[in-house]
């Protein structure tokens, strides 16, 4: 572990360095300069080698055709034109679309919905939001994957349930209208963690201002739309943004869910199962990072609209004062 | 678990009391929805495996115990703690990589005022929304020049690195909270900065490196993708790839064996999560709002 001597070679440097007490103004600054550079420079490291320098490699990848065993050859904009024409990429980004501007939305709805439920003093709130909490840590992990798949499946719990309800839509796991759907619940199911940051959101909203609404004769709706949803749109601004980046990333649920390679007839196939799939199953190192610039493209502009959208529908306090 | 003295006032009056048994009964209906899959992979794990589909039953009438019992022969001549074991190499380095550098890192962004700071502070926040996949080739191809692959530095180097930017961020935002006072008397006392992290502001940030601690050890835990790309022997998989290895093997319909397993990997993400919760769930909070 070369990298942990790397970490410690550096804070042993800094020791010997501030054991010299300052003098003078002037050698402070300096000494805190140096002091700076060394406690960062496990970070300034990782940012040069694992970050920055593999952001202008993908981007010069991107240009070229790359199979890793030969060395990369300049061929322009021709990666972005096949993509443009390939029908799979196209697939993969109506896929990725349409789970992100389904399941983000639904998700945002029931953490906020729980998050009120929770935002009553009530006995055993702690353990309330623990539980609630939970399956966004488990639901990252291919055990999941499998009971999504156990449960999504032909004659199982999902398929009886909605069976009984006279709702005959058979297993999810092998249909291509539904798979992606038991996708979308899979994320939903994950709501703990905005759920959290709305219930802190919840807890800042002034509770005079409930007063003064219920002397107004305003309705439990009413209220909830003027003054909750404006008083936490700061948290919902941030909780949007995040999940939604969160989402356009979705790989591991895709692939472990799947009973082939995220599909059946690619109808999981998720940006990223088709950028592994071009850069490590069939060695396209170019093309995949033509296909990774254009996804951060895409966050970027999702980043900008919101940011640019913020100034119409989120509300800092400055505002209501 | 904290409001019991509202509690006492409020049961005083019957309207309130049956608002409460009211609220009590939704949220736990809510509540059984929501984690219905966690009980039922339980209790499917004792279920004969062609009968953990079809069954409508949360839990077993005859439980078996075959499923488990037949994990002791583990999957393609590898042992089932084989894949516990080098998961739990993996998340306990990276629980000890990250801690460390974001700690130091943090410390110099909220506490040395050096040149340049805020801009790098700014390109650490600007990281924070990059997304992975970016890096991925490049990062792949670096590894594999070093012959690096299958081994788990490539799955390491960024945590011993500092490159989990929602780290450093979290303690960033917990060390700025410290009292200056605090600092500034150490400053006077003659401590330099390598003591004043060592004795003062690492102990105080307890609680934002416990809940960094934990969500790395989670994560690494449920990691896919990274020893998906960087392992090829099953000797040296994870638990993620053992369970795949588990399913491509027994065929994608017999779930005997995978339910099975899939129970016992969980056991030490729930535990983790059951001992530190608390933590977890304030740090979430506190990292999402200020």
């Amino acid at each position: 572990m070369s990298l942990v001597k790397d970490a410690t070679g550096a804070t042993s440097l800094a020791d010997k360095n501030t054991s010299v007490r300052p003098v003078a103004h002037r050698r402070r600054g300096r000494r805190d300069n140096l002091a700076g550079y060394l406690f960062m420079s496990p970070w300034l490291a990782g940012f040069l080698l694992l970050t920055a320098g593999p952001m202008i490699a993908s981007l010069y990848y991107a240009f070229t055709n790359y199979n890793l065993f030969a060395p990369p050859q300049w061929v322009g904009f021709d990666n972005f034109t096949a993509m443009f024409d390939d029908p799979r990429w196209q697939k993969s980004v109506q896929v990725t679309l349409k789970y992100v501007v389904i399941g983000t939305p639904l998700k945002l709805a029931l953490a906020l919905a729980v998050a009120l439920l929770l935002n009553q003093s009530r006995r055993g709130q702690g353990l309330y939001r623990a539980a609630f909490y939970a399956p966004s840590l488990i639901g990252a992990s291919v055990s999941v994957g499998f009971v999504w798949r156990a449960i999504f499946s032909d004659n199982a719990v999902v398929d009886k349930g909605l069976g009984a309800l006279g709702l005959n839509l058979g297993g999810w796991i092998g249909d291509p209208d539904l798979i992606l759907y038991s996708l979308v619940a899979l994320t939903v199911w994950q709501f703990g963690a905005p759920m959290v940051i709305f219930l802190a959101g919840l807890k800042q909203v002034p509770k005079e201002l409930y007063e003064a609404a219920a002397v107004d004769g305003a309705g439990p709706l009413r209220r909830f739309w003027n003054i909750t949803l404006p008083m936490i749109s700061p948290v919902l601004f941030f909780n949007v943004l995040l999940e939604s980046i969160h989402s356009f990333q979705i790989f591991g649920s895709a692939y472990v869910v799947s009973n082939t390679f995220c599909g059946p007839a690619d109808a999981t196939l998720v940006y990223t199962c088709y950028l592994y799939q071009k850069g490590f199953q069939q060695s396209q190192m170019g093309f995949a990072s033509a296909m990774a610039w254009m996804l951060l493209l895409a966050v970027a502009l999702v980043t900008a609209v919101l940011f640019w959208s913020q100034k119409k529908w989120v509300h800092y306090e400055e505002d209501v004062k | 678990m904290t409001t019991v003295t509202p509690q006492v006032s409020q049961s005083a009056d019957p309207r309130k009391r049956t608002g409460s048994i009211v609220w009590h009964v939704f949220a736990i209906a809510v509540l059984c929805v929501v984690l219905y899959p966690v009980v039922w992979v339980i209790g499917a794990a004792f279920k004969p495996g062609k009968t953990i589909v079809g069954s409508a039953q949360l839990f077993p009438t005859s439980p078996i115990m075959d499923n488990i019992k037949g994990l002791g022969d583990g999957i393609a001549g590898i042992s089932i703690s084989s894949f516990f074991l080098n998961s739990l190499f993996y998340a306990g380095m990276a629980v000890v990589g990250v801690v460390i550098s974001s700690s130091l890192t943090a410390y110099a962004f909220s506490k040395i005022p050096f040149k340049g700071r805020k801009f790098f502070f700014a390109m650490m926040i600007g990281t924070l929304l990059l997304p992975y996949h970016v890096l991925l080739i490049p990062q792949y191809v670096m590894f594999q020049k070093l012959d690096l692959i299958n081994t788990y530095v490539p799955l390491l180097a960024g945590k011993f690195l500092a490159t989990e930017a929602f780290f450093v961020f979290l303690m960033v935002q917990f060390m700025r909270g410290l009292p200056r006072e605090l600092d500034e008397a150490a400053k006077l006392d003659g401590c330099g900065h390598l003591r004043t992290y060592w004795s003062i502001v690492l102990p105080l940030s307890r609680p934002a490196l416990i809940t960094s601690a934990i969500f790395t050890f989670i994560n690494a835990w449920n990691d896919f993708m990274g020893p998906l790309i960087y392992l090829n022997e099953p000797s040296k998989y994870t638990v993620s790839l053992g369970l795949m290895m588990f399913r491509d093997q027994q065929g994608i319909s017999d779930y005997g064996g995978q339910i099975a397993m899939a129970m016992v990997a969980l056991i030490p993400v729930v535990a983790f999560f059951m001992a530190f919760q608390r933590y977890l769930i304030d740090g979430m909070a506190t990292s999402g709002l200020k």
